[in-house]
């Protein structure tokens, strides 16, 4: 139906007309006691680091909701293109959009330029995404490739601040993992070596963090391709469930059956012929 | 890739007005078309984006019209701008679904995919406008 107030067509991109509505009901459902829904963040453990060959990448795999734990088995590191991948803290959803962007900018970028993406690009496309909403957009992520400069781990803030640096961890249990990594980091380690500094960077992130915990992905980006490793490690806190839940056929015995045939009869039948030519 | 433009050119950029409730005639409130106003509403954004976003792209393309006629001279953004002028008139009437196409290609949004093409897609709203009253919206006959 035509409304006659509408004298244009609504802008593309966000909307904020509910804002004002969202800050007037806050606190007002049910008398103050419940609250809107907490957006899913994944409260995390990622780390990076740079070595001989390539850029290893970790993450694990939890994901939180407020204080229950919401994903078990959450993919924290995301494709980007052939070359580069990326890990993301801060709230599920900005990080899984903002990578989704990336990535398809780079590939429309690399379909018209016929060149392959460097990572300062990717760097600086998410850096002018993430300032441009001036922080509301609430991803730290660290970008790490390989390209023909060479080897590269970024870290982008949420406000578009970006550090460059040879190990990296962010998320809720960066302390912890880059306490691991001052220590044991040596510039140009072997690639197996480089495996078990991260492993243990997240293991420690794991430990000393609530927000963080499962499982232990890598992923590992050398010249030659990407060895997307997941998950690297189970966690040893697995939960093993006491019974199975499901029913076995048969429990539920029948006592009565009846089957009522549908009777169709045909009323018209027209053929038409398809053209395949 | 976003301006990063120097202080100096910030200058000319969108002033800050109102949240733009309809002028009916004699420059007042138009009530009838988008019901009462209040103070409150108009005057601040309730979002701290909104501003930023209404004017994104008009503040990024004085910037780059300014950097351009320094580095250039005026015939630079001139002609440009002639250009989008010209480019902009290629379209429908405004209640019918135009795709921009010449508009687009001029300003490079071709070749990037950012939240204004996945979010609030025009063409999948849910208001639909009067078309007589939209064509004289656009006219200015209103």
């Amino acid at each position: 139906m035509a409304l006659s107030n509408v004298v244009e067509t609504p802008a593309s991109g966000f909307n904020f007309e509910n804002v004002s509505r969202n800050v007037a009901l806050d606190g007002l459902l049910e008398g103050g006691h419940a609250k809107a829904p907490k957006p899913m963040k994944t409260g995390t453990t990622i780390a990076g680091v740079v070595c001989k060959d390539g850029v290893v990448l970790g993450a694990d795999t939890r994901a939180t909701s407020g204080e229950v734990v919401a994903d078990k088995m959450c993919a924290k590191i995301h494709y980007i293109s052939p070359n580069m991948y990326c890990c993301g803290a801060g709230t599920a959803a900005d990080t899984e959009k903002t990578t989704d962007l990336l990535s398809s900018n780079l590939t429309i970028f690399s379909m018209t330029s016929g060149r392959n993406p460097r990572v300062v690009m990717a760097v600086n496309i998410l850096q002018d995404m993430l300032f441009r909403y001036r922080g509301q957009i609430g991803a730290s992520l660290i970008l790490g490739g390989v390209d023909c400069t060479g080897n590269h781990l970024y870290t982008v803030g949420p406000y578009g601040s970006i550090d460059n640096v040879p190990y990296l961890a962010m998320g809720s249990g960066d302390l912890a993992a880059l306490g691991i990594l001052e220590d044991r980091f040596k510039p140009n380690m072997e690639l197996e070596d480089a495996k078990e500094l991260v492993r243990d960077a997240i293991h420690s992130g794991i430990m000393s963090d609530l927000g963080s915990g499962n499982n232990i992905d890598i992923c590992v980006i050398t010249k030659q391709g990407v060895d997307y490793i997941r998950p690297y490690q189970e966690s040893e806190y697995k939960d093993k469930r006491q019974r199975r839940y499901k029913y076995r056929p048969g429990t539920t015995s029948i006592l009565t059956e009846k089957i009522v045939p549908l009777e169709l009869e045909v009323v018209q039948e027209t053929v038409q012929r398809m053209d395949t030519a | 890739m976003n301006t990063r433009g120097l202080r100096s050119q910030l200058k000319d950029s969108v002033p800050v007005t109102g949240m733009g409730q309809h002028v009916g005639a004699y420059g007042v409130q138009d009530t009838l078309r988008s019901g009462f106003s209040s103070v409150k509403n108009e005057l601040l954004p309730s979002h701290a984006l909104e501003l930023s976003e209404k004017n994104f792209q008009l503040n990024q393309d004085k910037m780059n019209f300014s950097t351009l006629r320094n580095i250039q001279g005026l015939h630079a953004p001139l002609k440009l701008q002639m250009e989008y002028r010209a480019a902009r008139q290629i379209q429908r009437l405004p209640f019918l679904q135009s795709s921009h196409l010449a508009l687009d290609t001029l300003k490079g949004n071709d070749e990037s995919i950012s939240f204004e093409d996945i979010l609030n897609d025009p063409a999948q709203s849910e208001m639909v406008g009067e078309p007589h009253i939209m064509v004289e919206y656009k006219l200015g006959l209103m």
